[in-house]
Formats: C-alpha cells, sequence, structure tokens
C-alpha cells in the first residue's frame, strides 16, 4: 500500500499547483481584457497627432524638422519593450531573438548600436548579452503612465539630436489577437510622412501661436513618445494574453497528469486488496 | 452652429461630444473658440478647459498642459498626462539614464534569478558527487 500513498501525495501536490495556474490565468484573463481597452484608447492620441505632423509638414516644406530628415546612418538606437515578470510563455523570448537578429544585421552592416530597455526581463537579457544600455525604465505594472516613459524616451531623442544615433527602432509585441502575439521592430525616427491625402487637397494653414517651430517641436516629441507610450500598453495586453494562454494549457497538463495518476492509483489499490483476500483465502485454506 | 471637441490624453480618451463653445488655456492667454473658427495650432499651459455644451450645460477638465487644435469644426485638445518643463523633463532623462548606469554597474544586487538557480543546481551536483567519493573511500 506504500505506493498508493506516495501517488495520493503527489496528486495532492499537483492539484494544488493546478490551482494557482488556473488562478493565474482567470487573473490575467480580467487583466488583459482591461489592458486590451487601455490600448484602445491611446490610439485617438497619437492618430490626431500624426494627423497635424503630416499636415504640417505638407504646409511647411521649407521647414524640416529633424524627426523628419534623412541621415547617412552610423548608429542606431533600438528601444526594447519587454515584461516585467515571467510566466508568459515565450513572448519575451520571441522577441529578443528577432532583436539579435537585427542586432547582427546591423552589425554586418558596421553599425553601431545604442540599446533603451524597458521592462525588468529585457535589462537581465541585455546586460548578459552585453551592449551599450542608455537608459532603462522598469516596474511599469499594469497600468503604465506616461510619465514613467518620458525620460527615457527623452534620452534617446536628445541623442538623436545630437546626432549620436542616426536612426531610432522600437521593437515590442504586436497584439494580433489573445493567442497570436507577434514580435515587431518599426523605425520612429526619421518619422515616416504618411500624408492623409483627402485633407491634405486644398492648402490651408494654421494660425500659430507663438510660431510654427516651438509648436512643431512639441508635437514632434509628444508623438513619439505616444507611439512609444502605445507600444508598452500594448505590450502589456500581450503578456496577459500570452500568460493566460500558458497557465490554460499548464492547468490543461496539470489536469491530464492528475488523470493519469488516479488510474495507476487505482490499479495499486486494487493490487492490494487482491493480493490481500489471496492471502487470507490461502491462510484460511492452510487451515 | 456647433463644434466637435475631442479632449484626448496619450493615456485616455478624456471627452468627446459637441459644444457651442470651448475655452482653453492657450500660452499667449485664454482662447474662446467658437463655431467658423480659423484654423490654430497653440500650445496649452497648465489650466482648465471648459466645454459649453449644447444643452447651455459647462463641463470643464483640467490639463496639465498640452496643444490645441481648431479646425472650422473640430477642436481638439490634446492634453499632457503631467506638468511639461525642459527642467523637469531633463530630470527624468537623467533618472532613466542612472538606472542604466547602476543596471550595468551593480553586479551583486539584482542578480539574475535564473543564473542563480543553475549556479545553485550546480553546486548542489558538485556537492552530491562529494559526498559519494566519500561514502566510497569510507
Amino acid at each position: 500500500m506504500a505506493g498508493a500513498k506516495e501517488i495520493r501525495s503527489k496528486i495532492a501536490s499537483i492539484k494544488n499547483t493546478q490551482k494557482i495556474t488556473k488562478a493565474m490565468e482567470m487573473v490575467a484573463a480580467s487583466k488583459m481584457r482591461r489592458a486590451q481597452e487601455r490600448m484602445l484608447a491611446t490610439r485617438p492620441y497619437a492618430a490626431k497627432i500624426g494627423n497635424v505632423i503630416a499636415h504640417l509638414s505638407h504646409a511647411h516644406p521649407e521647414y524640416h524638422h529633424p524627426y523628419l530628415a534623412e541621415r547617412e546612418v552610423k548608429r542606431v538606437g533600438l528601444i526594447v519593450i519587454s515584461t516585467d515578470r515571467g510566466l508568459c510563455g515565450g513572448l519575451n523570448i520571441n522577441l529578443f531573438k528577432k532583436v539579435i537578429a537585427s542586432m547582427k544585421e546591423w552589425d554586418a552592416a558596421g553599425l553601431k548600436i545604442d540599446l533603451t530597455l524597458i521592462g525588468s526581463k529585457s535589462n537581465a537579457f541585455f546586460k548578459r548579452m552585453g551592449g551599450n544600455i542608455r537608459a532603462t525604465a522598469t516596474h511599469l505594472g499594469d497600468a503604465p503612465s506616461m510619465v514613467e516613459l518620458i525620460g527615457t524616451v527623452k534620452i534617446m531623442l536628445d541623442a538623436y539630436e545630437a546626432g549620436e544615433i542616426d536612426r531610432l527602432y522600437l521593437s515590442h509585441n504586436q497584439f494580433v489577437n489573445t493567442m497570436t502575439q507577434s514580435p515587431v521592430i518599426k523605425q520612429l525616427i526619421p518619422v515616416s510622412g504618411e500624408a492623409d491625402s483627402e485633407a491634405l487637397k486644398t492648402h490651408w494653414d494654421y494660425i500659430y501661436e507663438p510660431d510654427s517651430v516651438p509648436v512643431m517641436d512639441a508635437l514632434m516629441i509628444r508623438y513619439i513618445e505616444s507611439l512609444v507610450y502605445q507600444s508598452v500598453v500594448e505590450n502589456v495586453a500581450c503578456e496577459m494574453a500570452a500568460r493566460m494562454v500558458a497557465m490554460k494549457s499548464a492547468t490543461d497538463n496539470a489536469g491530464d497528469l492528475i488523470n493519469e495518476l488516479q488510474l495507476i492509483y487505482n490499479k495499486a489499490r486494487q493490487a492490494a486488496i487482491t493480493q490481500e483476500i489471496s492471502e487470507i483465502v490461502s491462510g484460511a485454506a492452510a487451515v | 452652429m456647433t463644434l466637435h471637441v475631442d479632449i484626448v490624453s496619450a493615456e485616455a480618451e478624456i471627452f468627446s461630444g459637441t459644444a457651442t463653445m470651448v475655452f482653453a488655456p492657450a500660452e499667449m492667454g485664454e482662447v474662446g473658440i467658437s463655431p467658423r473658427h480659423t484654423p490654430l495650432l497653440t500650445r496649452l499651459k497648465p489650466g482648465e478647459v471648459r466645454v459649453q455644451t449644447n444643452e447651455g450645460e459647462e463641463k470643464s477638465f483640467y490639463v496639465s498642459g498640452g496643444m490645441l487644435e481648431v479646425q472650422p469644426h473640430i477642436v481638439t485638445v490634446l492634453a499632457d498626462t503631467a506638468i511639461r518643463a525642459d527642467s523637469l523633463d531633463e530630470a527624468q532623462a537623467l533618472e532613466a539614464k542612472e538606472r542604466a548606469e547602476r543596471l550595468l554597474i551593480d553586479k551583486s544586487a539584482d542578480v539574475d534569478y535564473a543564473k542563480a538557480q543553475a549556479e545553485l543546481a550546480e553546486s548542489m551536483a558538485q556537492l552530491a558527487t562529494i559526498r559519494k567519493l566519500r561514502e566510497k573511500s569510507k
């Protein structure tokens, strides 16, 4: 009966683990819903600014903001957005793989790379990997606030303005749907000017207060910041979705394991009973 | 004759609706926007944005700065989520930089958990081997 007892305690321990993974799954599901709402709420701001910038650059072809100008590339900046916590499947690793691949490409092309890291996981990873880390931000939580990102983004913007980097990229996970999150690397600066052609057909211009240049500068900084913020929020949604899926499969696996062990346990128990009966019967026959 | 007003921040949409008049704290002084205002783009100071709705109600929102974009029938307030000033931004940037420097220098405090675990497993295996060797030699 010793085997049966061991199996029973093993089942109990797996059941406890299953309870935890189940709870984590449910927490992640509810957080994901909120993160998705937050993700959608950030879109109007960036879209509005994008429109105004497109209009501005169209209305003032003579004024070129540095963020719009293509330069010869010698050094690139990359902002990597990862999660703070683990247990979310291959989310971070998939992103890092993509980043490493791009970094190798840039390296082969003779470009130097500066990194800005957002999220504890990327900090740990790139600290081990090595690389020129310029700024970091961690522990932004489930509802990141813009304030915590301003400084981090400013470092890269300043580096760009000082000519220390010639291009700025952003890498994060894109929320496709609950089951799929895909890592992406996109270019932030120079800003690719997708103009809303419909609005630009007729020529008209704003009155600027105080002047078009400072207004443009302020807009540009906010535009880049909002894009980074958007990606951070999207990454949170990805994290929650990935964790939900990972925890669901962990719960399912625990269930399978429990069923298997239960079968083995039942067999062991029956075998023990059968043995006892045959011992009694044979004992009685001997008397 | 009405205006469509959107007040958005990077974090959330704050207000969206129609209005007869909008007041905002522009950098050069407070402005009141009526329908068919000429296109205007200005920075905002921290202050109150007031929206007069069609029903004659007045709604007020606090913004900590931002941008105001006016088109004849659309007013967009791009609100900042925090007070912005060059010196404040600079301080934030310095902080982010310091964090990066600390990350690189600090080898002991922020030991990577996975790495520590791997090392622990390794030393445990070593201990087990040593114990076995000792038992054999006895």
